[in-house]
């Protein structure tokens, strides 16, 4: 297997593990908007909880998130080597730089992937955390008892300072999905004149629709 | 014109170096970059200073040997060579900032000129077919799609100055090996080596610590040539596929 | 001296494959017991290189740019001929042959000639199995054109790139060498000179040009490919760096200059802007397939046209002298590059020229775009209008571009045999920088099939006749000869750098540039030689006394590589007069204004000329001594070319 720890290791194998790590997480992102919407159910969080247990508890869901937290965890440790690595390649800076050359997105994906960690952190905290291990209330639909995460997450976006966090990472969120996508595409060697524009216009849909749609959310319902 | 040079000095390889600013009268418009940095040296020659040290040969914009970072770009704002590059592309009254090619794989020789030798080791590294003088079949034995020639001579224009590598914020060479990688493996007479040349071009690209590729697409953009960013994921895509399926285990 | 050519006996036709089998060959197992030292790694050098490697041979390659792949042949645009008669129009070897015999204007060997058309379509095979992309049909097969007025679709090309894709092919050979570690690449080191030892060339001095180490190589063959010397004129389209220095001091080690003062004069260049101009840049010559060639028929037209008054679309069509058109109604526009240029001059010197200097006249597409529509033109010429609009600013579409001949290549060079050796035995010279096949004048796209086919295909053949009678001993660099050599060195470049004058060193490049174009460019006379000779003679001493070179030797220094290139182009513009002042005729890119037809057209003289001028080093301050080959001419007939 030395071939394929040696792939791995060139700066080739470690963009493609950054690729294919980060497309992963773009189709949990559609999973979790998805489920994101049952908050807006208006049925008091009834549907919601009964989604989050679901989420938490079924043997194929909990599965799928051990690989799900190992990916974070491979983007994110990999991201850090490969800048590092990248910073090595040019010790001396220049004094000046163009900036028409590409797009801001593409030159700052570590400033936006650490955007989107810290969000991170703070929404795992906040929910996942609780979800999991907190003190939180409880709800009973039909006999049986459910956390209520509802209330958490309505109790949250109550708050401007917490909704204003979710739009701002949101924001960061599309920025690096909007350089993320189609770069991964390039890395994996998909690059053909027929594709391109699909995989683009793809690329800007996610990009935009995703983010928006996650942020919209705790607009909503801070507006109600 | 009045141009305000701002230039990067340094002794040798060992010294720190530091800017320097220079004031020029009288340039003219038509003069070409270098032109300018003739009569700049020209002047310093006369005061007993030491000329700014730049490379330079064929200066019709096709040996690659000119390097100048100029205002923030390889080559300058025109997509092309510092030595194609004219003063009309400036106002009167500017200030031009001058820097050697920065990169880790590039070491600075003395002032603007920098060693571009990890380039020709990567070529060492397979950027040929393995064929000796005399013994090869008639040129015209293996006709060749005229779309599959073009896109190999399209790759095949670049002129190895490093201006991609310049221009990558991670100091990436992925424009450069990808168009020989490139250039070879859409011909015929590539195939035979195709999986090794790949493999062994991207491990010397690695080896002499240029950086990843981020695909910012600032490489092409900056190409005086034009080189495509298909190249890097045809590279991509030969590099995995070479790993997948050569004997090389 | 008699000058043995070694040209094999026998039917021209036989005479190559006779003399392979005939020349001694060096068993494969004793190969790597030979070391080769290979100066230059343009089309020649690098093909040559890359070759002995193959072989098995030992070999150092040197050049002063950065790399290898940055030789001046990467610039070439237009093409390379091969007899290979792809396009069934009546192309063969002996038409090859024949066309550039006839180009060169009688001034070559036959059997040189003859064999560089036989390996012609060697060199195309070759190539294309190196993966170079020429240029193709849709049927997959590869594309021809005519090019330089052939009469046939001969020429083979890769856009109008065609030299850059020939070196990177020869490049990539080399590299493949390096790897293999049968050629050492020394990069940034330059030649400064030939070390003999017992009569027979045995190394070479180089100063590394980083630290300025002068350090000692030692071989049993030393191949110099070190192109051409251009930069003799200062104004050339030779890259900045192209110098005759290697050739030079080779032959002030005793190998003979061959034909100097034979160069050419390319009549469709970017005119000078200016006195800052460093260097010219040539436009493909096919540009005159479709552009016309006119000046004002006053010079109080052109007058206004120079100082602004007048644009060229403002001079009605009366006013207008295509000239071209009207002296040689028969080939027009069309002319060979040295009629053209020196028609050139002629109306410039008329005071009739275009641009500010005065030195400039129009090439007009107008008709062109006219009656064929700017797109087939922009197809046609497309990155030539682009590359002179960026150059000059001006939109050729809608203005006449300006043009004004060049000098491009020298025909001269270093004297050698049949088998590229010079008289000094174990010294060879190859590409532009041997004299050998191109005469008085080079065809069109017939420099790149000669760089390639002197090193793939000639020189790997003929150096094993001669290092198969040599004894396998190295030869230490301790040796006293190569001490002395260093010595020698050593001291001209303190020299240099002692001198403190005043003037700069591409001062002196400009005045030497100067007398050379004004006196043995384009059109030559007995009393402009003279008045060159003792002007270039003053030139040379106040050099030696007044220039001005910063630093020190033991660093990167510019101005030294520059100062110590000068002071070799001095020394042979000096030669060139004398050669130009020897042959009073006109021949190819030689005009001779006392040798011409009634009609002013250039005039050979065989009777008296028929010979190839090898000059001999007698020492500094000497008078070279002239000695002659005679050509002999068994397989065409002599003829005056016209083109009216």
């Amino acid at each position: 297997m030395s071939w394929f720890s040696s792939a791995m290791s060139s700066t080739l194998g470690k963009k493609v593990l950054m690729a294919l790590t980060g497309l992963f997480l773009v189709t949990f992102l559609i999973v979790h908007l998805i489920g994101n919407f049952q908050l807006l159910a208006n049925d008091d969080g009834q549907s919601f909880n009964i989604y989050a247990k679901f989420m938490t508890t079924n043997p194929v869901i909990k599965t799928t998130s051990y690989l799900l937290y190992a990916t974070f965890i491979v983007h994110i440790i990999w991201a850090i080597i490969l800048t590092l690595q990248n910073r090595k390649s040019r010790p001396v800076g220049y004094a000046q730089t163009a900036s028409n050359n590409s797009t801001w997105s593409s030159r700052n994906m570590g400033i936006l992937g650490t955007i989107i960690l810290i969000f991170l952190v703070i929404h795992l905290r906040n929910f996942w955390y609780e979800m999991h291990w907190g003190g939180i209330p409880t709800a009973t639909y039909d006999g049986s008892e459910y956390k209520d995460l509802f209330s958490i997450v309505d109790f949250s976006f109550n708050n401007i300072f917490y909704v204003l966090l979710y739009t701002i990472s949101m924001i960061g969120l599309m920025f690096h999905l909007y350089h993320g996508f189609k770069s991964a595409f390039q890395t994996l060697g998909l690059n053909h004149p027929k594709y391109n524009n699909l995989i683009k216009g793809l690329g800007y849909g996610i990009a935009i629709i995703i983010p928006a749609l996650f942020a919209a959310i705790p607009i909503i319902m801070y507006l109600n | 014109m009045k141009i305000k040079l701002k230039v990067w000095r340094q002794k040798n390889a060992s010294d720190k170096g530091n800017f320097k600013t220079y004031d020029l009268d009288d340039i003219s418009e038509d003069m070409s970059f270098l032109e300018m940095f003739d009569i700049l040296n020209e002047d310093l020659v006369k005061k007993n200073e030491d000329p700014i040290h730049f490379d330079h040969d064929c200066r019709e914009g096709i040996c690659g040997m000119c390097s100048m970072y100029i205002n923030g770009h390889p080559h300058g704002p025109k997509q092309t060579t510092t030595c194609q590059l004219h003063m009309r592309s400036f106002k009167d009254g500017d200030t031009i900032t001058v820097e050697p090619w920065r990169a880790k794989s590039f070491p600075v020789v003395k002032d603007l000129v920098v060693d571009r030798s990890s380039f020709d080791r990567v070529m060492q590294s397979g950027g040929y077919v393995s064929v000796n003088t005399g013994g090869v079949p008639d040129a015209n034995e293996i006709p060749i799609p005229k779309k599959i020639a073009d896109e190999a001579f399209d790759a095949a224009t670049c002129i190895g100055c490093g201006a991609c590598v310049a221009a990558c914020k991670n100091a990436s060479a992925m424009l450069f090996v990808s168009a020989k990688v490139s250039q070879l493996a859409m011909l015929p007479q590539g195939q035979v080596e195709r999986k090794s040349r790949a493999e062994n071009m991207v491990a010397q690209m690695d080896e002499e610590g240029f950086g990843a590729c981020t695909n910012t697409g600032a490489c092409s953009a900056e190409c005086p040539k034009g080189i495509s960013l298909e190249n890097i994921a045809r590279m991509n895509r030969e590099y995995l596929g070479a790993k997948a399926s050569s004997d090389n285990l | 001296m008699k000058l043995d050519s070694k040209i094999p006996e026998g039917p021209l036709s036989e005479k190559w494959s006779k003399h392979k089998f005939n020349v001694k060959l060096v068993n494969p197992a004793n190969k790597r017991k030979y070391d080769i030292i290979v100066v230059g790694t343009g089309l020649a050098g690098a093909s040559a290189a890359a070759s002995f490697g193959e072989l098995g041979y030992n070999v150092n390659a040197f050049c002063f740019q950065d790399s290898p792949r940055r030789a001046h042949s990467i610039a070439a645009q237009g093409g390379i001929n091969a007899a290979k008669n792809y396009q069934n129009d009546g192309d063969s070897v002996f038409r090859l042959f024949y066309d550039t015999i006839k180009g060169g204007d009688y001034r070559s060997r036959e059997g040189n000639v003859h064999r560089l058309a036989e390996v012609s379509v060697n060199i195309i095979d070759q190539c294309v199995a190196q993966g170079v992309p020429f240029a193709r049909e849709y049927g997959g097969l590869l594309d021809n054109r005519s090019f330089g007025g052939a009469q046939v679709s001969r020429t083979f090309y890769a856009r109008g790139q065609t030299g850059q894709q020939l070196l990177l092919g020869a490049y990539s050979a080399l590299s493949r060498q390096v790897a293999n570690g049968k050629v050492k690449m020394h990069t940034r080191e330059e030649m400064l000179d030939l070390v003999m030892i017992d009569g027979k060339a045995r190394g070479i001095i180089t100063r590394n040009l980083i630290t300025g180490k002068i350090e000692s190589h030692s071989a049993h063959a030393v191949v110099l490919a070190t192109g051409g010397y251009g930069n003799v004129f200062y104004l050339s389209t030779n890259a900045m760096g192209s110098n005759v220095t290697a050739a030079w001091r080779a032959h002030k080690k005793g190998a003979f200059m061959a034909n100097p003062c034979f160069t050419q004069i390319h009549p469709t260049c970017i005119p000078v802007s200016g006195d800052h101009q460093s260097k010219l840049t040539l436009m493909s010559e096919s540009l005159r397939n479709d552009g016309r060639v006119w000046v004002p028929k006053t010079k109080e037209d052109a007058e206004k046209v120079r100082n602004g008054q007048l644009k060229a679309t403002d001079i009605p069509e009366d006013a207008r002298d295509y000239y071209l058109e009207r002296k040689y109604p028969s080939f027009g526009n069309l002319v060979p590059r040295d009629v053209a240029s020196r028609n050139a001059k002629e109306v410039c010197d008329e005071g009739r020229g275009v641009n500010k200097t005065g030195l400039a006249v129009y090439l007009d597409f107008a008709d062109a775009i006219k009656r064929d529509g700017e797109d087939t033109i922009k197809a046609k010429y497309g990155n030539l209008f682009d590359m002179y609009e960026q150059i000059t600013g001006e939109n050729p579409y809608k203005m006449p571009m300006k043009i004004y001949p060049a000098v491009h290549y020298t025909m001269g060079g270093l004297w050698v045999d049949y088998n590229l050796m010079t008289n000094v035995p174990g010294l060879y010279a190859i590409g532009e920088a041997n004299f050998s096949d191109h005469g008085a004048n080079r065809l069109g796209a017939s420099a790149l099939m000669q760089g390639l086919a002197d090193g793939y295909f000639v020189l790997p053949y003929t150096i094993g006749d001669y290092l198969s009678q040599e004894a396998y001993d190295k030869v230490s660099t301790d040796h006293e000869a190569f001490k002395t050599a260093e010595a020698e060195v050593k001291e001209k470049i303190n020299k240099l750098l002692s001198i403190n004058g005043t003037k700069t060193v591409d001062e002196f490049h400009k005045d030497l540039g100067h007398i050379m174009w004004e006196y043995c460019g384009m059109s030559r006379n007995e009393e402009g030689l003279k008045k060159a000779k003792a002007e270039i003679q003053k030139l040379k001493e106040d050099f030696w006394s007044n220039v001005k070179v910063i630093g020190s030797n033991e660093e990167l220094n510019q101005s030294l590589e520059k100062a110590s290139r000068v002071a070799d182009f001095i020394e042979l513009g000096e030669l060139m007069i004398d050669d130009a002042q020897d042959r009073s005729e006109s021949c190819g890119g030689h005009f001779r204004e006392e040798s011409q037809t009634p009609e002013g057209e250039a005039k050979r003289k065989d009777d008296e000329f028929s010979y190839v001028s090898a000059w001999q080093y007698n020492g500094p301050e000497k008078p070279e001594t002239l000695n002659k080959e005679d050509l002999v001419f068994e397989n065409v007939k002599l003829t005056q070319r016209s083109y009216k």
